[in-house]
């Protein structure tokens, strides 16, 4: 056994420039509108997330509603359909869980957790917020469009996205889909450089990277990935608008559309898939290594249990980061690029199963002797690994480039990637909200409402996912307005459908449950006081309960050690907070 | 109480789901039942895995709930725990990834003797091209696609003069001989795809990719399209059908040539 000494260097270091004033609002729209807080930004960034993603959810809902009963529902005709999971899937990955994990948790998270007042560019962090509203409108106004928004699938693959074949493809959604991804780009670049810049420049004095809690190494390594990878989906999105708009062949080969022939030529639809998974694959991560952070402080916080191999749970996610830029061809496996591929792309995927499983190992030993507190926050965290581990085997079926042949393209990929970048990070969402809404607004959530929303949620969601791998077992493949009589869609599989969609209209509804709670908790919860579960890190040792602008009073805190000292042998509590000297030091320091 | 349970009923409701659901794969016709052997191998390994992830979580939360009094182990590192973890999720991993590699080979490697048979795809159907008498498909090119001729073989080329053109019909593979699958699409992405098969692969407007299967039972097999490729994509459906060599012969003398195709075409424009 290895002890992590409690404190690494013995001085605590000066600080190397000093207190820099902040911005300071003037009036209510430069307080909570155009507001240069990042906690305000934060709640900007997360209601209009939850908002759009609860816009997907019913999307979801409607596709199911084909799904079990097809054509019984004349609105929902093959365009709609396509248009719904097209919108249903780029809002869920981009718009709900990239925003909401970094614009949302990165802001409210990485100042008080680093011990700083605010992010470093509160002025481009404002303006981040902002581009990713217009996005989001811009997005939404495909619906309101003539030909309504593409229904090209969420991977916009040309070139069937810009053609008339597809809803959208000769109107106005392809555009206003590519118009949204530029403007979504060039805010959040905007925001992850001041993540970047804060996690990296703003810390606290005696804050060492390597006593960050996880959640920051999550949420910093996440956002470098995005700041490396966005940029490919946008060189793509502006090519592709080129080609929609101004005749250009970037991606565009000679084709015949419905008998004529297109006055495009030369260009290579496998580029842009190229592009698009060089972004894509990394973007996993970029939902999942938050993810992970946060998850693995929720454990430690109501397991009172340090995080067990904190430096390989570091070195892991940062390992996990690199690797996912080379492997981003395993979703091309059967695109018609070069066969060859196959074995580096297969390799590359596989051993990133190796890190990966020495996270989900640290967080069970994390429990393992622990003093396991089932309170909401961990249960979430429980269900996160349940999912987490269900969804990331299956990776391990479609990176393994042979049995991917059969899988891919069918419901199997559907479910496997629902399970782990979908319901896994959600699980942790919640977690994480239930988790910090008493630091937000002073009020616990309601206990009762917030155990039934988790048993629903989690069990449908398991429900719903994970007999979904079956069908595709089978061969039913994916994005099928209606697969008709067929080998692959038996009675047996029909009836699952039916079932299917039973969970997810259930698992959607109990979300009003969760909103109803959020809302009512704000003035009826439970009082929570400062730091109600009794947690190591800084944002639970601010002065005042909701953390005022600013966040600390009149002095910055200073960091002492590690954000995982519970349950320390000898220590009269079972945490002692990261800015809490050790006694020996204190004595030290008085006597000097 | 109620989540060790639950977590339990999971672990084991999962392994007898999988034992005993209907939705499996459908019996195979071709030579790659070694793609379901590895698959039959990664579900063993990662089922394993899971059920002993879940049931140990399940176990900590029995064992190590608070009670009152309670004082979680302080324990920050374990290297050598955490080396022989990292050390057999290696040993597990390769056990997936080398016979994987090894199937991967065979599935590129076109076997000499493989017949070509072209499939072009366009929204919304199949159309199909074997070699004529001199056993080589001419060469085609999307520029060439006209009414008269919705394959685009190039007109000037001898070896396409006797290609065999089946259009939105069914194609007919011989028992037993291996196939090489060349594809080809004339507008947007298509897939190739059929359950039976196993095999699968993307068609892609500009260039020609390929697959080969040697398929080992007669029959009647729905080809469906697995790559999203517009509002008809659901519709995108064809045949393959398997036959003996007897009847794969008397098939194949029914069909039209590339010529023979051009010939009615023109008679059409003349009258």
């Amino acid at each position: 056994m290895v002890n992590i000494p409690s404190s690494i260097d013995d001085t605590i270091p000066a600080a190397e420039v000093e207190d820099v004033e902040l911005y300071h609002s003037h009036s209510w729209w430069t307080t909570y509108v155009f507001s240069q807080d990042a906690k305000v930004i934060a709640i900007q960034y997360s209601l209009t997330a939850i908002s759009i993603g609860l816009v997907a959810l019913v999307l979801s809902w409607l596709m199911r509603l084909q799904l079990a009963f097809p054509g019984y529902f004349a609105f929902i005709d093959a365009e709609h359909y396509y248009q719904f999971i097209t919108m249903h899937g780029m809002i869920m990955v981009i718009y709900l869980l990239t925003a909401l994990f970094l614009g949302g948790f990165g802001n409210y998270l990485i100042p008080l957790m680093l011990g700083a007042r605010d992010m470093v560019f509160p002025y481009a962090n404002m303006l981040s917020y902002w581009l990713y509203l217009l996005a989001v409108l811009v997005l939404v106004a495909g619906f309101f469009a003539p030909g309504g928004p593409t229904g090209a699938g969420w991977t916009l693959y040309p070139p069937q996205a810009v053609l008339s074949g597809t809803p959208g493809g000769n109107d106005w959604g392809i555009i206003l889909m590519l118009t949204s991804l530029i403007l979504f780009i060039i805010g959040f670049t905007m925001g992850g450089l001041n993540y970047v810049v804060t996690v990296l420049q703003g810390r606290a004095r005696g804050m060492t990277l390597m006593r960050m809690p996880l959640t920051i190494w999550g949420i910093f390594t996440a956002t470098v990935m995005a700041l490396l990878a966005f940029p490919a989906l946008f060189v793509a999105s502006v090519m592709m608008l080129f080609d929609r708009i101004l005749g250009t062949s970037f991606f565009m080969p000679a084709i015949v559309e419905m008998g004529e022939q297109l006055k495009h030529g030369g260009g290579s639809p496998i580029l842009f898939q190229h592009l698009f998974w060089f972004f894509g694959h990394p973007e996993v991560y970029i939902v999942a290594l938050p993810a992970f952070g946060i998850v693995s402080d929720l454990i430690s916080t109501h397991a009172r249990k340090n995080i067990f191999g904190y430096r390989m749970m570091v070195w892991a996610i940062v390992v996990i980061g690199a690797l996912s830029f080379v492997v981003w061809a395993h979703h091309m496996y059967v695109s018609g690029m070069n066969p060859k591929f196959g074995f580096f792309f297969a390799t590359t995927t596989l051993i990133i199963a190796v890190p990966t499983a020495i996270k989900v190992y640290n967080w069970v030993l994390t429990l393992w002797r622990g003093d396991i507190h089932l309170t909401i926050p961990m249960l979430f965290a429980l269900g996160f690994i349940v999912t987490f581990v269900n969804g990331g085997l299956t990776g391990l079926f479609l990176g393994n480039v042979v049995v991917d042949v059969p899988l891919s393209d069918t419901m199997f990929v559907v479910a496997h990637f629902h399970m782990v970048m979908g319901v896994a990070p959600i699980m942790v969402i919640f977690g994480a909200i239930y988790h910090w809404y008493p630091k937000i607004t002073g009020r616990m959530l309601d206990e009762t409402m917030g155990r039934i929303h988790f048993w629903v949620t989690f069990l449908g969601a398991y429900l719903i996912f994970f007999p979904m791998h079956y069908l595709g077992l089978l061969g039913a493949p994916r994005r099928y307005y209606e697969l008709g009589e067929t080998v692959v869609n038996p009675t047996s599989a029909h009836d699952l459908n039916i079932f299917i969609t039973l969970m997810a209209w259930t698992v959607g509804a109990a979300q009003i449950l969760f909103l109803f709670n959020a809302a009512w908790s704000l003035r009826r919860g439970k009082e929570s006081g400062g730091n109600p579960w009794r947690a190591t890190t800084l944002e639970w040792q601010t002065p005042t309960t909701p953390p005022p602008h600013g966040n600390w009073g009149k002095d910055l805190p200073v960091v002492y050690r590690w954000a995982y000292d519970y349950s320390v042998p000898g220590a009269p509590e079972d945490f002692i907070p990261q800015n809490q000297p050790d006694p020996e030091r204190r004595s030290k320091e008085h006597s000097t | 109480m109620a989540v060790v349970l639950v977590l339990v009923v999971i672990a084991v409701a999962s392994v007898l789901f999988h034992l005993l659901s209907p939705w499996w794969w459908t019996p195979i016709a071709s030579n790659w039942n070694y793609i379901d052997n590895t698959i039959i191998i990664t579900f063993w390994i990662t089922g394993f895995v899971f059920v002993a992830v879940v049931l140990f979580v399940a176990y900590c939360v029995f064992r190590f709930r608070h009670k009152p009094g309670n004082r979680a182990h302080y324990e920050p590192e374990n290297r050598k725990l955490e080396f022989w973890l990292a050390t057999v999720t290696t040993i597990g991993v390769v056990a997936m990834l080398a016979p994987g590699l090894f199937v991967w080979n065979q599935f590129v490697t076109v076997p000499q003797d493989a017949t070509n048979v072209e499939v072009v795809g366009q929204q919304w159907q199949w159309s199909f091209r074997l070699p004529g008498a001199n056993g080589q498909l001419g060469t085609s090119d999307t520029r060439d696609v006209s009414s008269d001729n919705p394959l685009g073989v190039k007109k000037n080329d001898a070896a396409g003069l006797d290609d065999i053109i089946v259009e939105g019909g069914e194609l007919h593979v011989p028992i037993g001989k291996p196939v090489k699958m060349l594809l080809r699409s004339v507008d947007v992405l298509h897939d190739f795809y059929v359950p039976e098969f196993r095999a699968k692969m993307d068609m892609v407007p500009g260039m020609v990719t390929y697959f080969w299967f040697t398929p080992t039972r007669t029959g009647t097999f729905e080809v469906l399209c697995a790559e999203l490729c517009g509002v008809g994509h659901p519709q995108m459906r064809g045949t393959v059908v398997v036959d003996t060599e007897a009847d794969y012969q008397t098939w194949l003398e029914q069909q039209h040539t590339f010529t023979q195709m051009m010939a009615s075409g023109e008679v059409k424009t003349t009258q």
